[in-house]
């Protein structure tokens, strides 16, 4: 029936009032509690946590909500969300250039805009063609956009190298080239587009996005505006991916560089937002924080346990052979990801304190 | 003008590779429904394990024996472990399944059997002959002429054996297939295993000319393109599509790439069969589907 990923509809479970108020304010209270502790984070974090942690697994869940904006609940597949980064850092990086008198908040929002624009482009063939054909035309934008970047040497302000350094980054005179700072620009532009995103789902748009992915031939019938939905959801989602790119660019890596946005990059939202959980937002958080932290993880244990015997190249074949199983496993067995699995676990919690 | 002709015989011929790659993708999706994003992996898989025979000292065609009895096993066991457990799953959710056994593939092919680049000599004497008054490559030849057989022994086989009218009438009704007593699931396997036994034509030849390394797994995204002027479900379909898009992969290169710096190359393919699929939403060959609510 559905296209990708079916999230019920909240509130409509089968659990009883009592059983899903308990849920909610559960749902609330671990909101709240998240968000103090990533706001109080840098107190006791370092550094490193900071920089190959925090802001990468951020930045990641940022880009993860954008894909599944478009993919977990609009139906449309992609595989240009690198190239959508790209238009965000090389947007952002010019509009700081060329209008530095412009704060940087307005930048990005900018940056994000013009990637939006475009998204919507890029989203003309989906009126007329789906499912893996439109994968395709995606791929299209994907290598279009990597290419535009590379060649004209205006976007990257004539650098003799392929990737640029980033300018200060300051909102309303404070500096924020600190590990700390730039983690608290991350989080906030996290937290406001997660804000809006859970809304947007919710509203009207959302559920014409949804209506589009179960089925769009019916959706047409019953007089749902398909084009346009499909449009504004590419439209919203290039927009968020952008602000992602900027933010991966200038937050994380300091380099504006069109090799960091490349079909890996692409594949690897995609990852994590099949694992983390399509039409879910809580999912983009999980399949971030799993695409970060298993590499890591992998390579602690590889030099740790079994001390340095496997080489990097081969813990590099070692993730990709998991990842793939990974996949593979979760749309086998559970296609709405990780997010399902916490879901489960969360109504049985709250099952136990009603009782 | 012949130099222009010299680039298009050129285009046209490495088309024919491109189309190599694009059968294997029609087999299955054909038979299936699943668009096989694994394909490429399984060339790069094929190519692998011959190299790394043949550096064990076998002979070729024992060599060759093995590997295609690998590549069947492999198709087969795909078809069983991931595949099937799918089935009545909508068709972008088979497409990132097999996304995901392509990365297993290579994680796996590269654990057991290294990454670095190999060199695969086929015998294939890849001086160019001059054929009236064109330099053509005798490699590309001979590839276009394998490809060539292969296109005949395949439409042979779906034409003139039972089990390749079997196979046809899956693609055209499964429904229809089943209630006649038409074993689906045996077939399936059957599908997977020549699409194994194509890579396999497939990497031999790409490793050949390329040396056998984890790019060739990019050659999938060389018959994505290929694919969609096509079709999806038609063989002829991929070798005019292979040549369509050779042809003008090259002569744009050349053409357009001055005009605009060069390295257009990485994406013309794209941009040429987006502007296919607006005018032909199912490809040149391929059958528009129909919608029922």
């Amino acid at each position: 029936m559905s296209a990708i990923g079916t999230d019920a509809i909240e509130g409509f479970g089968t659990t009883g009032s009592t059983a899903q108020g308990t849920r909610d304010r559960l749902r609330v209270g671990s909101a709240a509690v998240l968000l103090a502790t990533l706001v109080s984070i840098p107190l006791m974090a370092n550094d490193y946590w900071l920089n190959a942690i925090l802001i990468p697994f951020l930045i990641m869940s940022l880009t993860a909500l954008g894909l599944n904006l478009l993919m977990g609940y609009a139906g449309q597949a992609s595989l240009g969300t690198g190239g959508f980064m790209s238009v965000g850092a090389y947007a952002t990086y010019n509009l700081l250039l060329r209008l530095p008198e412009l704060p940087l908040p307005i930048s990005l929002l900018l940056g994000g805009i013009i990637s939006g624009l475009v998204g919507v482009v890029a989203g003309l063939p989906s009126l007329r063609i789906k499912g893996f054909y439109l994968v395709a035309s995606t791929l299209a934008t994907q290598f279009l956009l990597e290419w535009l970047f590379n060649q004209y040497g205006w976007f990257s302000n004539y650098s003799t190298s392929s990737s640029i350094s980033a300018p200060r980054l300051a909102v309303f005179g404070h500096d924020l080239s600190s590990p700390t700072g730039r983690y608290f620009l991350t989080l906030a532009t996290v937290v406001v587009v997660t804000a809006v995103a859970t809304r947007l789902v919710r509203s009207q748009t959302g559920r014409t996005w949804m209506a589009i992915r179960d089925m769009d031939t019916a959706a047409a019938v019953i007089g749902i505006p398909v084009s346009a939905g499909k449009l504004k959801a590419f439209f919203v989602s290039s927009l968020v991916i952008g602000i992602a790119g900027a933010l991966w660019a200038f937050a994380y890596l300091g380099t504006v560089d069109a090799r960091s946005f490349n079909l890996d990059r692409s594949f690897q939202v995609m990852f994590a937002i099949i694992i983390g959980g399509m039409g879910s937002i809580s999912g983009n958080y999980l399949g971030a924080a799993f695409m970060i932290l298993l590499p890591i993880l992998l390579d602690h244990v590889g030099g740790g346990l079994l001390g340095g015997a496997i080489d990097a190249g081969q813990l590099e074949n070692l993730q990709r052979a998991l990842f793939g199983a990974l996949m593979v496993w979760f749309l086998i067995k559970e296609p709405r990801g990780l997010a399902a699995l916490l879901s489960r676990a969360w109504t049985q919690l709250a099952s136990c304190f009603d009782r | 003008m012949s130099f222009f002709v010299e680039t298009l015989v050129g285009g046209l011929l490495a088309g024919v590779m491109y189309s190599l790659v694009a059968i294997g993708f029609v087999l299955v999706f054909k038979a299936s429904g699943v668009f096989n994003f694994a394909q490429g992996s399984m060339v790069l898989c094929a190519a692998l394990t011959f190299v790394t025979l043949r550096d064990k000292g076998l002979d070729f065609w024992l060599a060759a024996l093995i590997t295609l009895s690998v590549m069947v096993a492999l198709g087969i066991a795909v078809e069983r472990v991931v595949l099937r457990p799918l089935v009545n799953r909508p068709q972008i959710t088979l497409f990132m399944a097999t996304l995901g056994v392509s990365f297993v593939i290579e994680g796996v092919a590269q654990i057991v059997m290294g990454a670095s680049v190999h060199e695969l000599d086929l015998g294939i004497v890849d001086t160019p002959i001059e054929i009236g008054g064109v330099q053509v490559s005798q490699f590309d030849l001979a590839a276009a002429g394998t490809a060539g057989i292969l296109v005949v022994a395949l439409s042979i086989f779906f034409n003139k054996t039972r089990v390749g009218i079997a196979l046809r009438a899956i693609a055209d009704d499964p429904q229809a297939a089943l209630s006649i007593g038409i074993r689906l699931q045996t077939l399936w396997q059957i599908v997977w295993g020549v699409a194994g036994f194509v890579s396999l034509i497939a990497g031999l030849l790409w490793g050949a000319r390329q040396g056998v390394q984890f790019a060739l797994t990019l050659v999938v995204l060389k018959a994505l393109p290929v694919l969609i002027i096509g079709g999806f479900t038609s063989i002829a379909g991929a070798i005019i599509g292979g040549l369509i898009v050779g042809a003008g992969d090259s002569v744009a290169e050349i053409y357009l790439g001055s005009l605009l710096g060069g390295s257009v190359s990485t994406w013309f393919a794209y941009v040429l069969a987006v502007a296919f699929l607006l005018v032909r939403p199912a490809g040149l060959f391929g059958e528009a589907p129909i919608e029922r609510i």
